[in-house]
């Protein structure tokens, strides 16, 4: 209740102060943002506004608070670089500038002084029971206004999360930008290096593991001491599809990993490669179930099972992704003699052939407002490059260019990023990329970690 | 002197019982008399060879032989298996001439193995994709699992698990190795 009513607050002064700043913004920005009006724009025209994020404010100066202060001002510079629409002025060039006294007196004009057209200021304190208060302001330096304020409170366990929602609320209030700093990626690892029960050969487990978007955090979800691949984030974000061989033979597993339930959506035949409808309702998967290898759709507690695909012999059907709708299934089919990827309507009906190349597979649709598909295609007799197929337009780009083999794609959810499964490093690991090829970002270094998936 | 004294008296004791018992027995009827004596039969002339008797002997059974391969545990038969798996070329599962001869002699040790259960593991190479890797394993187990059952073995003996390239044979990144790695194994799971 009281945060409520000091958010309101807060927010209600950033408003104020921006109509009292009466400042139209001058170059209309690439997406509509919330509030027309609190968007600080570049000096420069065509020009991404300079921000500046100081280390936020710890009056208390105990040594808690002073290093949640630091990590936030640093993780949310990182977090505000992400998606590259501002340009980060570097956090060693601040050293001369004096530290605000209170989120409401930031010394302005030094920052205008350094070249920012935005600073960020922020402050931690504890306040009792172990709580925090989190206060941040945005200021647009030319009018010396704040066009964004808030306050949160909470424990200290983890301050990477406060500077992700601040970044993200940002991000949507300047650029109308939905952010993923609060995303999640998941993924197999073998880095525990645990030997898989009841085989003779020396077999090494896979587990599935959770992390930020940014890599911190990582942690196991899965404890099967057998091969769980393959994961798949529900669109609610609240549980993970997989493939598991837990019960010998692979089965589709679904763990609720914030409440400690595990349930099995298939049983009996060889089922793998769950893929999440959007709406959350169905899971499109690969089953041999006929005694060949098709594609299925079931509702996500396992019943109402229909078959997509009809293939008979050894034909493939596999690696099932749904389009942002939930009207079509794109997916890898050997049909014509090697893998390629296909389109079909969510009934089955409607085939198509989308490439013609050597070998692809992983198709994973972007979401909204991007048309596209990426893959693995194969550029090289030893491996695989990420290309992104425009179904608009039906033009392919490539985004990774041969370091290694480059496998696994998977998308942001708001479809400006991929991750992706690299052999870069001489071991295979789990990196982020933009669509445009740019801002690769290592997020794995421990093992091997294969097949991410990005939360929606 | 001793001895011949018990002796005689032992002696003495053993006429006196019998006389008691001859005394008891009822009277014994006349004898028959002797039987007619056997027609005369014609002079048989010595054989001119001596004729060899033979009996024929009881042979002893074999000794039991340990079937090594049926008394080992699960774990020893499956590290040193008497399956012969199955190979295959790049991005194929089909079944080819050597695979076919493989096939008959796994099929013969599962007819003289009756009780026994297999798995059947279909493994790819590293140069898939993983996931497409996990359907061209399935396909190269099941493909197996068919061909076992033509054979005449029941295929509720025969489970078939993919695991794609997940656990390769050989480390190694050569012809050699990938070779080695695109296989059907197969695994004893119960006898």
């Amino acid at each position: 209740m009281t945060k409520k009513i000091v958010c309101s607050a807060a927010l209600l002064l950033a408003f104020t102060m921006v109509s009292l700043a009466q400042q139209p913004p001058s170059q209309p920005p690439p997406q509509q943002p919330s509030q027309i009006g609190a968007t600080i724009s570049s000096g420069a025209i065509g020009a991404p506004p300079k921000y500046a994020v100081p280390d936020f404010i710890a009056p208390s100066n105990d040594p808690t608070t002073t290093a949640a202060a630091k990590a936030i001002g640093q993780v949310l510079w990182d977090d505000l670089n992400f998606e590259s629409e501002f340009s980060m002025i570097p956090r060693d060039t601040y050293q001369s500038i004096p530290v605000a006294t209170s989120v409401d007196a930031a010394p302005i004009d030094r920052w205008r002084e350094l070249g920012a057209d935005a600073v960020v200021i922020g402050s931690v304190e504890p306040t009792s029971g172990g709580q925090y208060r989190v206060q941040v302001r945005l200021y647009d330096v030319k009018s010396g206004h704040s066009v964004f304020g808030k306050e949160y409170t909470g424990t200290m366990s983890n301050a990477r999360f406060y500077a992700h929602t601040i970044a993200d609320e940002i991000f949507k209030q300047q650029r109308g930008l939905n952010g993923v700093a609060r995303t999640r990626l998941a993924f197999s690892s073998d880095r525990d290096r645990e030997r898989m029960a009841g085989t003779v050969e020396n077999r090494t487990v896979k587990e599935i593991y959770i992390a930020d978007y940014d890599g911190a955090n990582q942690r196991r979800v899965t404890v099967g001491r057998s091969l769980n691949i393959t994961p798949a984030w529900s669109p609610d974000g609240q549980s993970i599809a997989y493939t598991s061989y837990r019960r010998g033979i692979p089965q589709i597993f679904i763990s609720f990993i914030y409440q400690g339930r595990i349930e099995e959506a298939t049983k009996g035949s060889q089922n793998f490669l769950p893929a999440w409808s959007p709406d959350g309702t169905k899971i499109a998967f690969m089953s041999d179930r006929d005694g060949h290898d098709n594609l299925f759709v079931m509702n996500a507690d396992g019943s109402n099972v229909r078959e997509l695909t009809h293939s008979t012999g050894t034909t493939i059907n596999a690696s099932p992704t749904w389009s942002p709708s939930g009207t079509e299934i794109a997916f890898t089919s050997d049909r014509s003699g090697s893998p390629q990827i296909y389109v079909m309507g969510a009934d089955g009906l409607g085939l198509r052939r989308i490439t013609s190349e050597s070998y692809c597979d992983r198709p994973t649709w972007s979401p909204a407002p991007y048309n596209e598909i990426a893959y693995s295609s194969r550029t090289s007799a030893s491996g695989f490059d990420i290309k992104i197929f425009d179904l608009g337009t039906g033009q392919i780009r490539q985004v990774t260019f041969g370091q290694g083999s480059n496998e696994s794609p998977s998308f942001a959810p708001n479809g400006r990023h991929l991750a992706f499964m690299s052999t870069r490093s001489g071991k295979k690991e789990i990196y982020t990329i933009g669509r445009d090829g740019k801002g690769l970002r290592e997020i794995t270094k421990l093992g091997n970690n294969y097949e991410p998936n990005w939360s929606r | 002197m001793r001895r011949q004294t018990v002796a005689a008296v032992g002696t003495s004791v053993l006429v006196l019982m019998l006389a008691a018992c001859a005394h008891k027995q009822p009277p014994v009827a006349r004898p028959t008399p002797p039987p007619p004596p056997p027609p005369s039969a014609p002079a048989v002339a010595p054989p001119s060879t001596s004729e060899p008797v033979t009996e024929q002997p009881v042979v002893p059974p074999p000794p039991i032989q340990e079937d090594k391969v049926a008394s080992s545990s699960l774990d020893e038969l499956n590290r040193n298996s008497p399956f012969a798996d199955v190979f295959y070329k790049f991005d194929s599962a089909e079944i080819d001439e050597d695979a076919r001869t493989a096939l008959q002699k796994d099929a013969d040790l599962l007819k003289k193995y009756p009780d026994w259960k297999i798995t059947i593991e279909g493994h790819c190479d590293e140069r898939g994709t993983a996931e497409y890797n996990l359907a061209l394993g399935e396909r190269r187990a099941t493909t197996v699992q068919a061909y076992l059952v033509s054979l005449g073995i029941a295929a509720d003996r025969i489970r078939t698990v993919s695991y794609g390239k997940e656990f390769p044979f050989d480390p190694g990144h050569d012809e050699q190795a990938w070779a080695r790695n695109r296989r059907a194994h197969f695994v004893v799971t119960s006898k």
